[in-house]
């Protein structure tokens, strides 16, 4: 009697906790973020994580996605891919989240990967690598332009102008050694001939030597992939060089301080950037005007400059909490399709339409191709 | 090809110019106390920084003033780097003085990071960047005055040890800590006036080159490590020996960037460096102090 009494008491609470938990998975979404928020990366987790807390926030005033609240688990990774792992499987496993965003820098992205395609959860990244989803994996998207896309982007530029000779220049790092990769690779789709192909350290404080004999070579154009000071130094060196030819940089100083860095000598410099840069000078015609607008004056008005990286964020919770819209379910598998079949998403990153075979979804022409006039961004039309 | 050279040569002597100052300093310090200063780099930063912090904004000093102000402010640093860290730990093992000076470099680099955080730095050139055409090779005006500041910088050195007092004291200290004591030199005086001057020869070479090479907390890692193997190519704890050892590290690495290959540059440096060594372990010029044992 006695033990029977205990069983109905335990099946009774056994039955209430389950029924709490059901009530809970109705009422929130759980959305699970792993970011380098701190440590060498900070620079992209940090404006992610504001990004998405911003949004989260904003989305739950607003009443929640069909009523159901939002609910952010973060954990900060400080840019170590052995720590993102870790923080995945304590997302996936102890605090069973919907769906995950984040993984700031491509080492953790890709060190992750395999555990989320195991547990079978959707996955959208916010870093770089053309890796990331190519080959495609089922679980796994992102939001960030690719290296792949900036090159291409400029090799187009200068096929416009009628260049078919390029001498490369590129920083020893990680991105620069990317860079230069695809560079390599893509540039006889253009019908583009590298003609040098020089290299510098990330700390290097002078590249005249390479730039005398790139200047010496039958170069058309000087093509420069690198990050930090190593571009600002470089353009430099080729005005004090007097080298005419025009120079392109990529994607990685895609900042105001690169223009204040290299001051005068970044005139005419052309590369391909983001439209969030050039947000206030899109044509009013251009659908991704008003949501660049909108979410840099939100950023900025609580964390002052807005930075690309942030927005890949804002791309990546949306594009998720979308999907859940229209799955209408916290189902996995649903939630996982409905990412997919993401299409005329408007981005800060540009135009998303994913497919089963792509799951970035964004053409070149999400790259913006512009030009320092009078120490500012203008767009090259 | 010969105005490439010549180009190539240019470059070389001003990148050189300033492993030779970082390279002057660590000579010094080893000179006056046998210890390596690895925190050497860190002045070079703390210069750099400092002047541009001072001179910012609309408040800031004029860059000369904030110049000053700066040089003054990294050899107070300097000395109480020594007052408080090395001095403490005399009789210490070389190894953990190494260490000390390691854990000074790291802390210095934190405090930068704190007050001025990650982003990089310019600094406006003193006359101008209107390149001078030399043949058919260009400099810039700034590196004229790295290569001057640099030049009269060694030869303040080099009249401060040979002609003054106080130089031939550091000297004797060197020699002979006890005896040097004996004779009524003030020892401990001697090391802070040594650290000093260390100090002040990395601020300003910092300052000097910031306008053509920026800077950043993290700027006098790089420039540390090639300074300490501009000092060990010349022969460590002979001044001029490296300056020279600086001059032509600067040569190899542009020379070698220019003619074989830019992205083997740094390790054909560091191969010259293993090959230096393994045939001349006290360096090139280094005769001087194999001899002192």
């Amino acid at each position: 009697m006695k033990i029977r009494h205990t069983f109905s008491a335990l099946a009774a609470a056994a039955l209430l906790g389950l029924g709490s938990a059901q009530v809970a998975a109705a009422d929130s979404i759980k959305v699970g973020t792993f970011l380098a928020v701190t440590g060498g990366a900070s620079f992209l987790g940090d404006p992610e994580l504001k990004t998405l807390q911003m949004y989260v926030d904003e989305v739950n005033a607003k009443g929640g996605v069909d009523g159901r609240m939002v609910e952010l688990v973060h954990y900060d990774t400080g840019g170590r891919a052995k720590d993102a792992v870790k923080f995945a499987k304590r997302l996936i496993q102890k605090d069973k989240v919907d769906v995950i965003v984040g993984g700031s820098t491509s080492g953790s992205t890709l060190a992750v990967m395999p555990l989320v395609e195991k547990s079978r959860i959707p996955f959208i990244s916010f870093a770089g690598a053309v890796k990331i989803i190519h080959p495609v994996q089922k679980w796994t998207f992102k939001t960030p332009h690719t290296d792949a896309m900036a090159a291409a982007k400029i090799f187009g530029d200068m096929q416009r102008r009628g260049i078919t000779k390029v001498a490369l220049i590129s920083g020893s790092g990680g991105f620069g050694k990317s860079g230069r990769g695809q560079s390599l690779q893509l540039a006889t789709q253009y019908g583009i001939k590298i003609v040098a192909d020089e290299s510098y350290g990330a700390k290097d404080t002078d590249m005249t030597a390479q730039l005398t004999k790139i200047r010496d070579t039958d170069a058309q154009a000087i093509l420069n992939f690198g990050f930090g000071s190593g571009p600002a130094i470089v353009t430099k060196n080729v005005r004090q060089l007097g080298i005419e030819l025009p120079l392109y940089q990529s994607h990685g100083v895609a900042s105001k301080k690169y223009i204040e860095l290299a001051g005068d000598a970044a005139e005419g410099v052309r590369l391909p950037a983001a439209a969030l840069l050039v947000a206030d000078q899109l044509p009013d015609s251009d659908p991704q005007k008003a949501v660049l607008l909108a979410y840099k004056s939100k950023f900025e008005a609580a964390h002052g400059p807005v930075s690309t990286f942030g927005g890949h964020a804002y791309d990546g919770l949306f594009i998720a909490l979308e999907a859940i819209d229209r799955a209408n379910s916290l189902d996995k598998e649903k939630v996982r399709d409905e990412i997919e079949k993401t299409n005329g998403f408007i981005g800060t990153a540009g135009i998303f339409n994913m497919s089963p075979s792509d799951h970035l979804g964004l053409g070149i022409d999400a790259f913006k191709m512009l030009e320092i006039r009078n120490g500012d961004w203008t767009i090259v039309r | 090809m010969l105005d490439q050279i010549l180009q190539f040569l240019l470059t070389g002597v001003t990148v050189g110019a300033t492993y030779a100052l970082v390279a002057l300093g660590f000579a010094i310090i080893y000179n006056a106390s046998d210890v390596v200063n690895f925190a050497q780099g860190e002045f070079v930063m703390l210069g750099a920084m400092s002047t541009i912090a001072l001179s910012a904004g609309d408040q800031g000093l004029p860059l000369w003033l904030a110049a000053i102000c700066a040089v003054l402010l990294v050899i107070l640093v300097g000395m109480l780097l020594q007052r408080f860290a090395i001095a403490p730990a005399r009789g210490a093992s070389v190894v953990t003085t190494i260490i000390i000076t390691i854990g000074a470099s790291i802390f210095l680099r934190g405090v930068a990071l704190l007050l001025w955080g990650k982003d990089i730095f310019g600094m406006p050139h003193f006359s101008g960047e209107e390149p001078i055409q030399i043949g058919e090779a260009t400099i810039l005006p700034q590196n004229i005055w790295v290569m001057g500041g640099a030049a009269l910088l060694v030869l303040g050195v080099h009249y401060f040890f040979n002609h003054t007092l106080n130089g031939k004291s550091i000297l004797a200290c060197s020699c002979n800590r006890t005896a040097a004591n004996l004779v009524g030199i003030n020892v401990g005086m001697m090391m802070l006036i040594a650290y000093g001057l260390s100090a002040l020869l990395g601020s300003l070479a910092g300052i000097l080159v910031a306008p053509i090479t920026f800077t950043s907390y993290d700027a006098g890692v790089m420039l540390g490590l090639k300074g300490f193997s501009a000092a060990i190519l010349g022969g460590m704890g002979n001044p001029m020996g490296a300056v020279a050892g600086g001059l032509l590290l600067g040569l190899i690495e542009s020379l070698a960037a220019g003619l074989i290959s830019s992205g083997y540059k740094d390790a054909i440096g560091f191969v010259i460096l293993l090959l230096v060594l393994f045939f001349r372990p006290s360096g090139i010029f280094g005769k001087a102090s194999a001899e002192r044992v």
